[in-house]
């Protein structure tokens, strides 16, 4: 390297004055250089702080919202439609209006927010299991395993995303039926959005697991006899983790909007179970009489979740590429 | 005149806690037709110093004190626009690694082409004209048909040779050479260093040359300065600071340069740089853990014994045979290593030294040919249990320190994994009991073990790879360059530790190298390779005093002169 | 030259021939296609007589050729729900689809490559900052929501364009029709083009950043500047040239993905492409027309990255040259 970085000198440094200095756990990552950076981009700590507000409404959804719009003795159909409290005939009650149904918006809007997460979350968990087991074993294992897994991802990689669970979701119908698709709505949801998206962990892991592999301290562990499994599994996943982590959080967001089009596009999550989609798409019927906030909120609130995943998935990129210091 | 004065140069590079001078009060010249050597250790600052005379220090280091004059000129505090008309016009740069110093997708003739016209009035045909010119100056052959190559169709040396064609295309006045020949093999580096001091006399240019490598210094430098943390420690003529050094850090530096032309029993620790860790405590090998259950069979004859291996690696794969393309890496190669000694593996990248330790160790099948290690055949052991009491009696270290250690493990865990695994002690507390006795052992102290290993640095992260493979009780060890990523003065504690670890176990030891001075240190009976084949096998003085296959002659030809070097330490051992 | 083009083109209908086996099974094997074409009156003789004609008693091995072949030749069988060919469906919808997505491609390409370079480039300044926010949002956004958004502020609320449609048509030649040449073509064309191509237009932006970024770190480019080149020459010459190399693979499957988000973008404008009739395939499990769709998406996919192994073997030499 033409040039002497800062990390060098200092293990020049180090390697002439003996061991260094003990730390506890906690001042270490307090005093992290991620940590440092994740501090100084305001605009991360603002995304932090924004979708852990926004987790925490969802979740506490039952708790926090003030209307329970799953609960049909409170919901009257007279109070469909009513406007946000600013505008001419709003009502107190209801803080952005209420639906076609009279369910108060903000309320529906932090259930839907609920059920876009789970189902963001448990996607992301299954095509991330699924992804990361295919590649560390394809670039492991390497040879014709390898050209088979990859293969396949590569077909699939001609396809976006949205058109595989589309594709999926017309399978399922078929096999189930439409009045069973109801109650299946979230399971194929899932299962779309997974196989849609495993092939992004597949080929990262694959990448650099290959990457790893040739690397010494893998040999070392062979020299010492240790069986591929556990070499897959102790030492090479973990050193694999940097880039999934990533990946995990832009699919999160990237889950979150799929579903949220899948439901727009009624394929999704029914009305009986509402998520961020399904009430936009609720919404759009209104949208050209005037009663556009039916549709707006909720989408504005999908975009709010969505940005602040994003910026966090933005800020991880680039504190884990070492490349871009 | 001088061409080049740098008159107190201080570099900082401004961190999260503290400002880290990677330059502090340096002041050197050179002048037309000389060459200058800066030579220091990894974070001496010697790399910074080019940048600064060039501009291209990255960010945030800058230059926070001090001047540099260009032919009497001061250059340091000019606008950009202007250091950049010096640079390439005035200044010419070498960088390292010639595989990554060429755009890839421009021929070579239109990168020469562009910075020609970008410094001197010529017309596209003038350029071309004198392209060709200077790829013929440079030293490669066919410059017409070359010249419209492209980089990758050229090797590492004729790239190098491109580089420097680069460098000097528009007559500038100085040429910094930042380690110019560190990523190329010896036959190569000693082509390219005769080619830059020839260039650097004919074309009357002044030449800064930043090294590590004290041969590169005796070879081809008038002048030289000694740089340690950032500061300027020696710096005179070259054959009087290497003949009689006066500053102690150049004299043990000098003295831990490994030397082919005299054997020492153990390399002089370089007192001025650390403490070389705690002095390893003796050990009664019968009593201790790493000498218990050290019950190998005797063998008769040799340890190990290698006949007719062979390894051919496809390169390219096809589904008809016919087109399919092979690579062979090991060529009928047959020697033995007796119990107790160190054979030593000499060659230049390629001639596949690595390859015969990998197959050793199981890590590849060979094609062909058989490994005897005692009275067991490796090559065709199916049963795992028989195999991984193989593995146990070899262990590896690695050449790079940086990749051989998982980032993700603590240290303790790396060195307890090869003893649980092959379940070697009875219970949690004896596994750390042993471990924290091995990080002792190898100079670290158990403390060491709770930390990872990027809290360490190189020399001490080989170290703990020492350490692990120790942790298998081997009887063989197999050390594949393990210090050709180290610093001169941290390989000769390596180096050290390991002849001291050898004589206190009884290790039998294959040790792979490409620096004939560090094979000739370490080794009993040498094995020179080229291109997979086995040259010649001689005992180790044999070899250096009279060498009998023309191309080991060659390799001891083209080792850098170290006459120039001070004895004197040398002598007190 | 033609080797190179020969292996692209052998690995390209290796993978239309295994997206042909899925559309196959989905088309032979989801739900059972004779049920969907007769109604419940039919009697079980009647059925079993169809299926014999249909050739659905044959070895599978015959039945997938016969699809293959069939298919080759555009023949993809009859709707369920529309009890009309497939191949006229969609041959009616094709050029609807086409415009919509080579307007949004342009758009995507002629905004987004200029602002990634000039990002990439000019890395700490407020422009690119400004570049880079405003992508996030646009990637935040999903593009069903941007359709809304766009239909709530320019149809309903200022009334300045339409919100649904193709406007007026041309028709050019025995089955093309076009939205080109007529104002309102041209103007019910401007919301989908914004709301399909915004996304695309983000993305290769974001790419040719990070590219460019990274390229700008490599020696060779440290070694133009210790050269003293100029800027520009650095910066078009070797910093653009090899960041083209990665980003023509991504753009082209962008835009591939294109013609796969027409189909929320049609949901959201009614526009009359193949998009909208395939959700309406899904929705109704209209088997025929799904894997149709599939098969021609795939195609066109195929056909892009074709285009793209070309092009990417004209631009890198280390594909072009062998070592001596």
């Amino acid at each position: 390297m033409p040039y002497v970085s800062n990390e060098e000198a200092k293990a020049a440094i180090q390697d002439r004055a003996g061991v260094p200095s003990q730390q506890g756990r906690l001042t270490k990552i307090l005093d992290s250089d991620m940590f440092h950076s994740f501090l100084r981009s305001k605009v991360t700590v603002v995304a932090a702080c924004g979708t852990l507000i926004l987790f925490l409404l969802a979740f506490l959804a039952p708790w926090v919202a003030p209307h329970n719009p799953f609960d049909l003795a409170s919901i009257s159909i007279l109070d469909a439609r009513v406007p946000p409290v600013w505008m001419e005939y709003a009502d107190p009650r209801f803080l952005l209006g209420t639906d076609d149904q009279g369910r108060d918006l903000l309320s529906a809007i932090f259930y839907g927010m609920r059920i876009s997460l789970i189902v963001g979350f448990c996607s992301v968990i299954a095509a991330a299991v699924l992804g990361i087991s295919l590649g560390l074993v394809a670039g492991y294992m390497g040879g014709r395993v390898d050209a088979v897994i990859m293969r396949i991802a590569d077909v699939q990689l001609t396809f976006p995303a949205i058109l595989i669970a589309l594709l999926i979701d017309g399978i399922a119908a078929g096999i189930f039926g439409s009045i069973d698709r109801e109650v299946f709505a979230f399971y194929i949801l899932i299962v779309s959005l997974a196989l849609s998206f495993w092939v992004q962990y597949a080929r990262t892991v694959r990448g650099s697991t290959m990457v790893e592999k040739n690397k010494e301290y893998v040999q070392a562990a062979r020299v010492i006899g240790i069986p591929s499994v556990i070499i897959m599994a102790r030492h090479i996943l973990p050193n694999v983790m940097g880039p999934v982590m990533v990946i995990a959080t832009i699919n999160l967001a990237l889950a979150i909007v799929t579903e949220a089009t899948l439901s727009f596009l009624g394929v999704g999550m029914p009305p009986t179970q509402p998520s961020l989609g399904t009430l936009i798409a609720v919404g759009n019927d209104f949208l050209y009489s005037g009663e556009w906030w039916i549709a707006i909120f909720p989408g504005l609130a999908l975009a709010l979740l969505v940005l602040n995943v994003n910026l966090l998935g933005d800020w991880l990129r680039d504190a884990l590429n070492p490349k871009l210091r | 005149m001088s061409v080049l004065d740098i008159k107190d140069l201080t570099v900082e590079f401004p961190g999260r806690k503290s400002v880290f001078v990677a330059v502090d009060d340096v002041s050197l010249s050179v002048e037309a037709g000389k060459i200058l050597g800066v030579v220091g250790e990894s974070g001496a600052g010697k790399s910074t110093v080019g940048n600064a005379v060039i501009g291209l220090l990255q960010e945030p280091g800058h230059i926070a004190d001090g001047e540099i004059f260009l032919h009497g000129k001061r250059i340091d505090n000019l606008p950009y626009k202007d250091k950049r008309l010096l640079r390439g016009r005035k200044i010419g740069m070498i960088f390292q690694d010639p595989l990554t110093s060429l755009d890839p997708l421009q021929t070579v003739e239109s990168q020469l082409v562009e910075t020609i016209r970008t410094h001197l009035p010529f017309s596209k045909k003038e350029a071309q004209a004198r392209a060709i010119e200077l790829i013929d100056a440079v030293g490669i052959p066919n410059p017409e048909e070359r010249i419209k190559q492209y980089p990758h169709q050229f090797s590492g040396g004729m790239r190098q040779r491109v580089v420097i064609a680069l460098a000097l295309c528009a007559e500038p006045e100085l040429v910094i050479a930042d380690e110019p020949t560190t990523a190329l093999d010896v036959s190569i580096q000693a082509q390219i260093l005769v080619l830059m001091k020839k260039l650097c006399e004919e074309r009357n240019v002044a030449m800064l040359v930043i090294t590590h490598d004290m041969g590169v210094i005796a070879d081809i430098t008038d002048h030289v300065a000694v740089m340690y943390h950032g500061e300027l420690v020696e710096y005179g003529k070259t054959t009087q600071v290497l003949g009689a050094p006066e500053h102690p850090y150049t004299q043990s530096l000098i003295s831990a340069v490994p030397r082919p032309d005299v054997k020492v029993e153990r390399f002089p620790v370089v007192n001025y740089i650390e403490k070389a860790g705690t002095p390893q405590k003796q050990i009664d090998i019968s009593t201790h853990w790493l000498g218990k259950s050290r019950d190998y069979e005797k063998v008769v004859g040799p340890l190990v014994q290698i006949r007719d291996l062979d390894m051919r690696f496809e390169t390219r794969g096809s589904i008809f045979p016919s087109r399919r393309k092979y690579f062979d890496a090991v060529k009928k190669v047959s020697f033995d290593v007796q119990e107790g000694e160190t054979f030593g593996l000499v060659g230049e990248s390629g001639s596949g030294k690595s390859t015969i330790a990998r197959l050793i160790t199981g890590l590849y099948h060979p094609t062909g040919g058989s490994i005897l290690f005692g009275k067991t055949e490796l090559t065709s052991l199916t049963n795992r249990k028989d195999v991984l009491a193989m593995r146990r009696q070899m262990q590896m270290i690695f050449q790079d320190p940086y990749s051989s250690l998982n980032a993700r493990m603590r240290v303790r865990d790396i060195i307890a994994e090869p003893i649980k695994f092959h379940k070697l002690a009875s219970s949690n507390a004896e596994v750390r009991r042993i471990v924290d006795d091995l990080l002792d052992h190898v100079g670290l102290g158990a403390l060491a073990g709770q930390k990872f290993p990027h809290e360490f640095s190189g020399g001490q992260r080989q170290r703990i790879s020492i350490a692990r493979a120790l942790a298998t009780r081997p009887r063989f060890l197999i050390c594949d360059e393990p210090t050709s990523a180290l610093d001169v003065s941290i390989q000769a504690q390596i180096l050290n530790l390991l002849k001291d670890l050898q004589e206190e176990l009884g290790l039998t030891m294959l040790f792979i190298s490409h620096d004939l001075a560090v094979i000739r240190q370490m080794c009993n009976r040498i094995g020179v390779m080229r291109h997979g084949e086995l040259c010649e096998v001689s005992d180790c003085d044999q070899l250096f005093e009279a060498p009998k296959h023309p191309y080991t002659r060659e390799l001891l030809d083209l080792m850098p002169s170290m006459e120039l070097l001070s004895r004197a330490n040398l002598e007190t051992v | 030259m033609i080797g190179f083009a020969t292996r692209r083109l052998f690995q390209a209908l290796i993978v239309m021939l295994v997206v042909a086996l899925l559309a196959f099974t989905m088309f032979r094997f989801v739900g059972d296609p004779i049920n969907q074409m007769v109604g419940i009156e039919t009697s079980i003789e009647e059925r079993e007589a169809l299926r014999e004609r249909l050739g659905l008693n044959d070895p599978i091995p015959v039945q997938f050729l016969r699809f293959v072949t069939n298919a080759a030749q555009f023949d993809f069988g009859t709707s369920y729900q529309f009890r009309q060919p497939v191949s006229e469906l969609f041959a009616k919808r094709i050029p609807a689809t086409l415009e919509l997505s080579f307007t949004s491609a342009l758009f995507a390409l002629v905004v987004g490559i200029p602002m990634g370079i000039y990002a990439g480039l000019n890395r700490e300044s407020p422009i690119s900052k400004l570049f880079l926010s405003v992508s996030l949002v646009g990637i935040s956004l999903p593009t069903f929501f941007i359709g809304i958004l766009l239909i709530f502020l320019f149809s309903v609320t200022l009334q300045w364009l339409p919100s649904f449609g193709r406007g007026e048509t041309v028709q050019i030649g025995s089955w093309w029709t076009t939205g080109f040449l007529t104002i309102s073509g041209l103007k019910a064309l401007i919301l989908p083009s914004i709301t399909l191509g915004l996304y695309q237009m983000t993305l290769i932006m974001r790419l040719i950043r990070a590219e460019m970024l990274e390229v700008i770190r490599t020696d060779y480019i440290k070694f133009a500047r210790a050269r003293g080149l100029p800027n520009r020459l650095v910066n078009f010459r070797h910093a653009l040239k090899n960041t083209l190399v990665p980003v023509i693979t991504i753009t082209g499957l962008q835009l591939g993905a294109i013609i796969a988000f027409a189909t929320i973008t049609e949901t959201v404008f009614q526009w009359p492409g193949m998009g909208l009739m395939f959700l309406q395939a899904v929705q109704n499990v209209d088997i025929p027309i799904m894997s149709a769709y599939l098969l021609l998406t795939a195609f066109l996919f195929v056909a892009i990255n074709f285009i793209v192994d070309i092009l990417y073997f004209f631009i890198d030499p280390r594909l072009r040259v062998g070592r001596p």
